[in-house]
């Protein structure tokens, strides 16, 4: 069933604005039960070299609930790395879409932004609809649109670190300068900055940790569920002006033991 | 003669197309892709390629994460 207020992504029509990351689960079974419960219909996968002992896994499990499957290219740190796992991701998954990671280091796993653009446009160019993850910086975004991706996946804080949205001010700016959906990745720690992510105007919100590492993700991941889709509602229903004195909603006129 | 898969040395008896290689590894083929030297080998193109002495295979699947 269809909405009027669906999420187009590269001419994708998905209900569900909430996208799941596959990492940092327990286990699997709590994983499926997190993912059914949050709804989401687009969810990331990492591919790493194949171990004879730990195959099939989550591959079944996003199939078994027709999740569409998104490949990172997680743990790239040059155009180089990223493109190539790519490749693989679109020979082994047979789809087309990445979501484009190429990061720094390993401490901080923040984006390195040259070797981004690099890798966006050679993937772009390659036939890729392409994701990147990338820093906060309106600017970068705007060149990574220019380029050709299909999204601006803008951090709000470091991923896995729960800070949530540092700068909700530059989130805001690259909203307001996109034409394709931004997707708020990385940094969610709780319900209530996931629903900020779409009230400062995202289109849609990634999220791993906040339910994977959550001390209950099944509940957590309902939560997300809900945040999302309160944030987009109070985004679309305009909230009010903020105000420094008190508006009484309540008529002044009429009030007893009042002569005016 | 000697290969190298996901890093790891490995003997073979002899030449062997990408889809024998696989089958004799043990792994599916479905949902993994293979690239040698650091070149993708599309799936069409497995029983035509051949793994070949000293070669570097690189064989990957799809993993939690993100």
């Amino acid at each position: 069933m269809y909405t009027d207020d669906d999420f187009l992504l590269a001419g994708e029509r998905f209900e569900s604005r909430l996208l799941l990351g596959t990492g940092g689960a327990p286990n699997l079974e709590v994983l499926e039960r997190a993912l059914v419960e949050s709804g989401t219909q687009l969810t990331t996968v990492a591919m790493r070299r194949i171990d004879a002992a730990s195959q099939g896994s989550v591959l079944d499990l996003l199939r078994r609930h027709a999740i569409r499957i998104l490949p990172n290219t997680a743990g790239c740190y040059t155009a180089r790395e990223a493109v190539l796992t790519a490749q693989l991701a679109r020979e082994a998954l047979e789809t087309n879409w990445v979501k484009l990671e190429v990061i720094a280091d390993d401490h901080t796993l923040l984006p390195d932004a040259v070797e981004l653009l690099d890798a966006a446009e050679q993937l772009v160019n390659d036939g890729f609809i392409v994701l990147p993850y990338t820093t906060d910086d309106p600017i970068l975004a705007r060149r990574l649109e220019a380029v050709g991706c299909a999204a601006i996946m803008p951090l709000g804080s470091p991923i896995g670190s729960g800070l949530g949205i540092r700068n909700p001010h530059a989130i805001s700016m690259i909203v307001q300068g996109a034409k394709v959906p931004v997707i708020l990745d990385a940094g969610i720690g709780t319900a209530s900055e996931a629903a900020l992510a779409m009230e400062l105007g995202c289109a849609a919100v990634l999220l791993a940790s906040a339910v994977t590492r959550a001390e209950d993700p099944v509940l957590m991941a309902s939560a997300m569920k809900h945040a999302v889709i309160g944030g987009r509602e109070a985004q679309r229903a305009g909230r009010i002006a903020r105000r420094e004195f008190a508006v009484a909603s309540s008529p002044l006129e009429g009030r007893a033991l009042r002569d005016s | 003669m000697q290969i190298t898969i996901n890093g790891r040395p490995r003997a073979l008896d002899h030449a062997l197309n990408v889809t024998e290689l696989l089958s004799q590894l043990g792994y599916p083929d479905r949902g993994v892709a293979v690239a040698v030297d650091g070149v993708v080998v599309a799936k069409a193109s497995w029983p035509s390629t051949i793994v070949t002495d000293s070669r570097e295979i690189e064989i990957v699947t799809a993993v939690q994460g993100g």
